[in-house]
């Protein structure tokens, strides 16, 4: 099982097999890849797995999931008709875009694989951005992770599974035996990679045990592990296992001693355990690093951002941005999970019809309703609203500025329960800007996240509006409502490319300006200068924001401003 | 049917085991709160309590669980008077839920069919004498938290709606688990929770490894695991069992009422929950450890799962809750001894 090229469809290819012998100890496949040629060709293979393939959709109700009442049999057939949910057998479910899984829903997939009642999840997802992913609720939980969106589609094959083989492949897996020493090497490598959860390492373990069981081997051996070490464990490793960031990957491993943080981790007997076990750590560790992506880092850093933000990815904030509103007219519909009937309009609906359809029916019933008859309630949600502060970071003043702003952004976190605000922070400096905060209603992160900030140098003010304008735009695709509130006390003397050039500057953030508005987004400057700064008012009106000077403003009185300003 | 992975077998995690102990001894603590982490144990261990917790007696086919006949609501229109042991319902609470599903609402199925006006009862009909799990408390919509707060405060759910007009008791243990990068607990609702605790990913390698091992031989090799295991969960229960009894008879000095107060005034904990939830979980505590009196040791002990999440925020404190409990703690109590 040994991978010559060690190209990523051999991985994919090896993942597969390991998921037909073991379908529901591996939990399944987190799939990232657009629709198109190639992802046909994994989802084609998945017909030899054996148990029934299940299609799922991401706004799946938890009737179609759990079963319940077939309503239009019931009606039509005057008893009662039940149906049986996709759960209620083991399967094979497929949930094409992954990305939009709603927190409910991934908890109670994440429940149903906990279970152990067979199931195994195949996670199409189709996200684009780093931020839409699948929710780590599931992630957590499926043991292959596959990246195919740089996949050209001449390295891919037709994959074909042997399902004779595989069948006696998981005949033979019960027997498997895997030494402690694999077990024990399996977590450390995990606890290196920086993978935090104990679930990675168990489920490195199945596919190992699943590995072997197809090369028919008896016990775990090193080419089983190595294969399961890049399939479970290289994917969701959070960090170098050496300190050095840019390791190339041919370079040899270190010992381990020479690493803090391994030295901290391997108190006492770990330390020893893992000398002696040098040759195979080393193979393995030598195997992840392989299949670590040469940007780690910045993907890790756009993980984290996303995390933070929410995304679609289980922080919840689109459930929270819609509540349950003011009631509105209640509208025909299809009675499911989420909607709740409304009885008397029903009736009336169905009212007029009463006479008729006593004579056509075959049933004496005293009340004749139909399907179309059905009127949903259906409320008017209000959005929670985000604040977007974009912090000018450059110059002298740079660091009371932030301190303040810093300050504003604990206070209004801290009134948020009242209010469910959410709040995030750009901060522009140099020839940049950086969302220093993103969407959060956490104190916590807020703190952990704002503990250090960077100031000086010049003001890019309309990369500045640019990362807060994309900000704006994924929070509202998320359901919130953003406000824009600009803290700066100067001129815009940064390009958006980064050149030091006053007058394109200011034409750059003039057109970041009018795009913002274009979009609908509220927003107010907040000019933090001593004396008004003209060019600042000229900004607030292309934005259609009000501007508000207050100089020497500390985080009290910025928080009642941008609060005064936000009511207004 | 497999059982869950046995409660004793848990590696780590003492303070959450702990304050689920308690919580079963006395379910008057209200609940417990688990902060922390993907991938430490937080759902593991509430399933393990479940199946580790006494059978309760119920009427059969009661809604809600009730001892007697005189208890079930009289919606039910329950006859009979068998009487079943069950085991102590564990209700999941999913993310997304309805309003509908929780409080229970009219049987649509009945009123099309038979036209006739009937309650279908919801989540918090069947948790009653048990526990609600919610995973994720943390991203429960606000409508559900402000129904779960109202129902949890006064041991009753009362439905209004749909021309129903109906009321059930449900008395039931909250515990929530989530993960507090992803968003905060109201006050309100953190102060519903008797207990909270934080759990971590273990640091420590061997621990890591031991978790693994215990998970593989609980997966490879089933029957030999729960045989190992089952002697000490049922030593667990039957302590359990005995604690409660216990609890009936324990005394509590005023010098212990006197170092509860003390510690909640100098935490300044809003209201006087926190006291009351701190004597509690020490009594049990102490009813647990086999002790006649509780003393000052158990207070110190349970104090930070009964307080820490009782603290006012402040926004620029830096140091966790749990600090400065521990800090407030060494102060008014003195050092450990």
């Amino acid at each position: 099982m040994s991978l010559p090229d060690n190209s990523v469809w051999t991985r994919v290819e090896v993942g597969l097999n390991a998921l037909a012998v073991d379908p529901a100890g591996l939990g399944g496949l987190w799939l990232r890849a657009r629709s198109g040629p190639v992802r046909d060709r994994v989802t084609e293979a998945l017909g030899a797995l054996p148990l029934p393939l299940k299609r799922l959709h991401p706004s799946i109700g938890d009737e179609q999931l759990f079963g319940g009442i077939d309503l239009t049999a019931t009606l039509s057939s005057g008893k009662l008709v039940e149906r049986a949910g996709i759960l209620a057998e083991p399967a094979i479910l497929v949930l094409p875009m992954a990305e939009r899984t709603q927190p409910g829903l991934a908890a109670r997939l994440a429940g149903a694989i906990d279970q152990g009642t067979g199931h195994c999840l195949i996670a199409l997802d189709e996200g684009a951005e780093p931020g839409e992913s699948l929710p780590e609720a599931l992630t957590d939980r499926l043991a292959l992770h596959v990246d195919l969106d740089a996949l050209p589609y001449g390295e891919t094959d037709r994959i074909v599974l042997d399902e004779a083989a595989l069948a006696e492949a998981r005949a033979r897996l019960r027997e498997v035996r895997a030494a402690a020493k694999v077990l024990e090497d399996l977590t450390l490598l995990a606890a290196r990679l920086g993978v935090h959860s104990l679930r990675a390492p168990m489920l490195a373990l199945r596919t190992a045990r699943a590995l072997a069981a197809i090369a028919g081997n008896e016990e775990v051996e090193v080419d089983d592990l190595t294969a399961a070490v890049e399939l479970v464990l290289a994917p969701r490793a959070t960090q170098f296992p050496e300190e050095e960031q840019d390791e190339a990957p041919d370079q040899d491993p270190p010992p381990p001693e020479p690493e803090p943080e391994q030295g901290d981790q391997d108190e006492g007997e770990g330390e020893t355990q893992s000398l002696e076990d040098l040759p195979l750590q080393d193979i393995l560790l030598e195997a992840a690093k392989a299949t670590l992506p040469a940007d780690l880092l910045a993907m890790l850093a756009a993980k984290k951002a996303n995390r933070g933000a929410g995304g679609n990815s289980g922080a919840g904030a689109k459930r929270k941005g819609n509540r349950r509103g003011r009631p509105i007219p209640s509208r025909r519909g299809r009675l499911d999970t989420g909607s709740r009937l409304d009885v008397i309009s029903t009736l009336r609906a169905a009212a007029p019809w009463q006479t008729i359809r006593r004579q056509e029916s075959r049933f004496e019933r005293s009340l004749h309703i139909r399907t179309d008859d059905f009127r949903i309630r259906r409320f008017e949600e209000k959005s929670d609203r985000l604040l977007i502060f974009v912090v000018d970071a450059s110059g002298s003043a740079a660091m009371t500025r932030l301190a303040e702003a810093k300050g504003a952004v604990e206070i209004l976190l801290a009134e948020a329960y009242a209010r469910r605000d959410h709040v995030a922070l750009v901060a522009f400096r140099n020839d940049g800007a950086e969302l220093l905060l993103p969407p959060t209603r956490s104190l916590v992160q807020t703190k952990r996240r704002l503990a250090a900030l960077p100031g000086g140098g010049g003001t890019p003010l309309a990369s500045g509006l640019k990362v807060a304008m994309e900000v704006a735009l994924q929070s509202k695709g998320r359901g919130m409502t953003p406000t824009v509130a600009l803290m700066t006390d100067g001129r815009a003397n940064i390009a958006l490319d980064g050149s030091a050039n006053r007058a394109l500057a200011a034409e750059d953030a003039t057109r970041m300006a009018t795009a913002i508005r274009l979009q609908g987004f509220p927003s107010m400057v907040i000019d933090m200068g001593q004396r008004p700064e003209r060019s600042l008012k000229a900004l607030a009106d292309t934005l259609g924001a009000p501007y508000i000077p207050l100089p020497r403003a500390d985080a009290n009185r910025l928080s009642s401003a941008v609060t005064a300003a936000l009511d207004a | 049917m497999t059982q869950p992975f046995p409660f004793s077998a848990i590696v780590g995690q003492e303070e959450m085991k702990q304050a689920m102990i308690l919580t079963a001894i006395d379910p008057g603590i209200g609940g417990v709160l688990v902060f922390g982490d993907r991938g430490t144990g937080k759902s593991t261990a509430v399933r393990a309590l479940a199946a580790l917790l006494p059978p309760i007696h119920a009427v059969a086919s009661c809604p809600v669980n009730s001892a007697s006949l005189d208890k079930c609501p009289e919606w039910a229109h329950l006859t009979s008077t068998e009487i079943v042991t069950r085991p102590t319902p564990v209700v999941d609470l999913p993310l997304g839920v309805t309003e509908d599903r929780v409080v229970g609402a009219l049987d649509i199925e009945k009123a099309l069919t038979s036209g006739e006006k009937a309650f279908e009862p919801g989540l918090l009909a069947r948790a009653n004498r048990g526990y609600l799990y919610i995973d994720e408390v943390n991203l429960l919509e606000d409508h559900i938290v402000d129904l779960l707060l109202d129902v949890a405060q006064s041991g009753e759910n009362v439905v209004e709606r749909e021309g129903l007009s109906i009321r059930h008791p449900a008395r039931f243990v909250l515990v929530g688990s989530g993960n507090p990068e992803e968003g905060e607990l109201r006050p309100q609702l953190l102060d519903r929770f008797g207990l909270s605790v934080e759990v971590a990913s273990p640091k420590d390698i061997d621990t890591r490894i031991e978790v693994i091992r215990r998970r593989d031989t609980y997966e490879t090799d089933y029957d030999v695991f729960m045989e190992k295991w089952r002697p000490a969960d049922a030593a667990l229960r039957d302590r359990i069992l005995a604690a409660r009894e216990h609890l009936k008879a324990m005394e509590s000095s005023d010098d212990v009422l006197r170092d509860c107060a003390e510690l909640c005034l100098a935490l300044g904990s809003d209201g006087l929950r926190g006291e009351l939830t701190l004597l509690k979980a020490a009594r049990a505590l102490a009813a647990f450890e086999g002790d006649t009196k509780v003393t000052r040791e158990h207070v110190r002990h349970v104090a930070p799962s009964a307080l820490r999440h009782r603290l006012r925020r402040d926004p620029l404190d830096e140091a966790g809750s749990t600090t400065r409990v521990a800090r407030v703690v060494d102060e008014v109590l003195g050092e450990p001894a």
